[in-house]
């Protein structure tokens, strides 16, 4: 093996991987910065200045209280919980329907599916808003979670492969003896269905935390159906311009998802690699 | 008495059964389907013919939203915005490739450059708008970082007011966002081609360069075709960016954006349905075109990854 030596080539390599870094991080390492200086500090100094003190944490009570982050957490938290739960139980029922059994209409049902996909969902709310008025679903967790479970294709997609990798053999063994459909879903396949499971809870979770236009347009009453990603939108009004104040509260609805992707780096890697090349 | 063979029993419980476990289990995801996706499409056909609120009495105006679509001014120049994110795209998938080739080879902290080339894909759309407002604010972050390498602060222009160029600020904000996404995608494809071929070419004193040139890049080439494809309908369907940095004021605002704003700010719903029907017929050209190209540079072999 030839030993890694000092090229111009390699120089600039490093050079190039030191830029990105560099560019990646400079717009949330200013706001670090920023979320630690007082009102006069954040005025007179320039906006690379470090702060005097990286412990002054009245910027964070502030935006803590003035977002209602406690409530933002919280019902982010019902919104994430009902949605994977039943994107997971919808997507894997649908996908072993139309996996495992020949029937009529069998290939309509699956187009009907996966031509879904096609549409960008953002382009569709003119009209899904008319329907979610009238099915009083607006300003209503209930609502947010049936929106998010239902425009669910990827998931379909993620499970329908994972399926079709699950030998047949397994559910005709079971049903011989004596299981019933319901059974070989729910005791035999399920369990198996575990690294999908985890692929689809990491895409879908990330997604619904990111998610604000939805959010924003259907739970219009911030004071009680406040998300993480809508609580931010406190700041638009009265606070204007003062960034302190908002590169807090931007560091708390970031702190969550660092700590997650910190601990499951592997799996989000590998779980957005493939849930993309289906898209 | 006359019994049925047993095997007819057993076949008529087992269809029962099967019509059973289609029924119940395609209840709920159907139901959702239809009315999440297809109702709403059925309705925004309809929409489109109209001169229409969300409330209200509403007047049959046959083609004129569509012929609106194509001559007014703001919706016109929000489709030519695109072409802004199409650039930013380009960039994107060429920097992606890029970093995902030299971060497959041995290069020291190559974790640590990946995470945070990554990282800024998982932040939520409203602190991405905060961040970049104060990152492009007179005088703040970009302001600053220019200043440093010599430029006057007082010839640098306004980054989101100045209609010269607030378009490119913006448009680079999504290369920040999603070049680590296609980044870890390009990665996932790279590390797939076994490093036996590496390994051969490398004993055959092929360089870095080379291996690029005759392994990866020809292994890549259907992903690579695959991301410009998205990457062209994903320009036209540009949103979150310019909604949550400008809220698409100084005309920076994208067709989405412009669609969003006619039909829940100026209440002009058949207008804005007539615009997300034409967007759906792009995309639609777009993927038949995709297909026809696709299987063209690739034949049948690797129609399956589509």
């Amino acid at each position: 093996m030839k030993q890694p030596r000092i090229s111009p080539v390699r120089i600039l390599v490093y050079i190039s991987l030191v830029f990105g870094t560099f560019v990646s991080l400079v717009p949330l390492v200013t706001v670090l910065i920023a979320s630690f200086k007082n009102m006069r500090e954040f005025t007179y100094s320039g906006a690379l200045d470090f702060p005097e003190n990286w412990f002054y944490l009245e910027n964070y009570l502030v935006a803590w209280t003035k977002a209602k982050m406690p409530l933002a957490f919280w019902n982010t938290s019902l919104i994430l919980f009902f949605t994977l739960g039943g994107s997971i139980l919808t997507g894997t029922m649908i996908a072993y329907v139309l996996n495992r059994f020949t029937f009529r209409g069998r290939e309509l049902l699956k187009g009907a599916f996966l031509m879904a996909n096609l549409i960008p969902g953002v382009t569709m709310q003119v009209s899904t808003y008319r329907i979610m008025t009238s099915l009083g679903l607006v300003n209503s967790i209930p609502g947010i979670v049936l929106l998010y479970t239902g425009t669910d294709i990827i998931a379909i997609y993620i499970f329908l492969q994972f399926f079709s990798s699950i030998p047949t053999s397994l559910d005709e063994a079971a049903y011989i003896d004596g299981a019933s459909y319901f059974t070989i879903f729910f005791k035999v396949l399920f369990p198996l269905l575990k690294p999908a499971i985890v692929t689809v809870l990491i895409l879908k979770g990330v997604a619904i935390y990111k998610e604000y236009y939805l959010a924003n347009l259907y739970l219009q009453s911030k004071t009680r159906y406040v998300t993480i990603s809508t609580s931010l939108y406190t700041f638009t009004g009265e606070y204007g311009n003062q960034y302190n104040f908002i590169s807090a509260g931007v560091m708390i609805t970031i702190i969550p998802i660092l700590v997650t992707f910190l601990l499951l780096q592997r799996s989000i890697y590998s779980g957005i690699a493939q849930g993309a090349v289906k898209e | 008495m006359a019994q049925e063979p047993t095997h007819i029993r057993f076949l008529d419980r087992r269809v029962v059964q099967q019509w059973l476990v289609i029924g119940t289990f395609s209840l709920a995801p159907l139901a959702l389907l239809i009315t999440f996706t297809y109702l709403p499409f059925v309705k925004m056909i309809e929409f489109s013919f109209y001169k229409m609120r969300y409330l209200g009495p509403r007047v049959y105006i046959g083609l004129k939203n569509y012929q609106d679509v194509f001559t007014r001014e703001d919706t016109v120049s929000a489709l030519l915005n695109s072409f802004y994110y199409m650039g930013a795209g380009v960039i994107q998938l060429a920097l992606s490739l890029y970093f995902a080739t030299i971060l497959s080879y041995k290069v020291r902290f190559a974790n640590f450059f990946k995470a945070t080339l990554f990282f800024p894909f998982l932040v939520n759309g409203i602190a991405m708008g905060f961040i970049f407002r104060f990152f492009y604010t007179r005088g703040m972050v970009f302001d600053s970082l220019l200043s440093l390498v010599g430029f006057a602060k007082e010839n640098l222009p306004f980054w989101l007011r100045d209609r010269a160029i607030n378009n490119y600020s913006i448009a680079a904000t999504s290369i920040w966002r999603y070049m680590g996404q296609s980044m870890v995608l390009f990665i996932g494809a790279i590390q797939s081609v076994s490093p036996e071929f590496y390994e051969a070419a490398e004993i055959d004193g092929a360089t870095r360069l080379q291996q690029f040139r005759y392994i990866i890049f020809p292994m890549l080439k259907p992903i690579i075709t695959l991301n410009v494809m998205l990457m062209v309908k994903g320009s036209f369907s540009a949103f979150e960016g310019p909604y949550v940095i400008t809220n698409g004021m100084n005309a920076t605002a994208t067709f989405v954006v412009m669609m969003h704003q006619l039909a829940h700010e100026a209440g002009k719903v058949g207008l804005a349905s007539a615009m997300a029907i034409v967007l759906l017929f792009i995309i639609l050209i777009g993927t038949i075109l995709q297909h026809f190209i696709y299987n063209r540079l690739f034949g049948e072999k690797t129609r399956s990854i589509i």
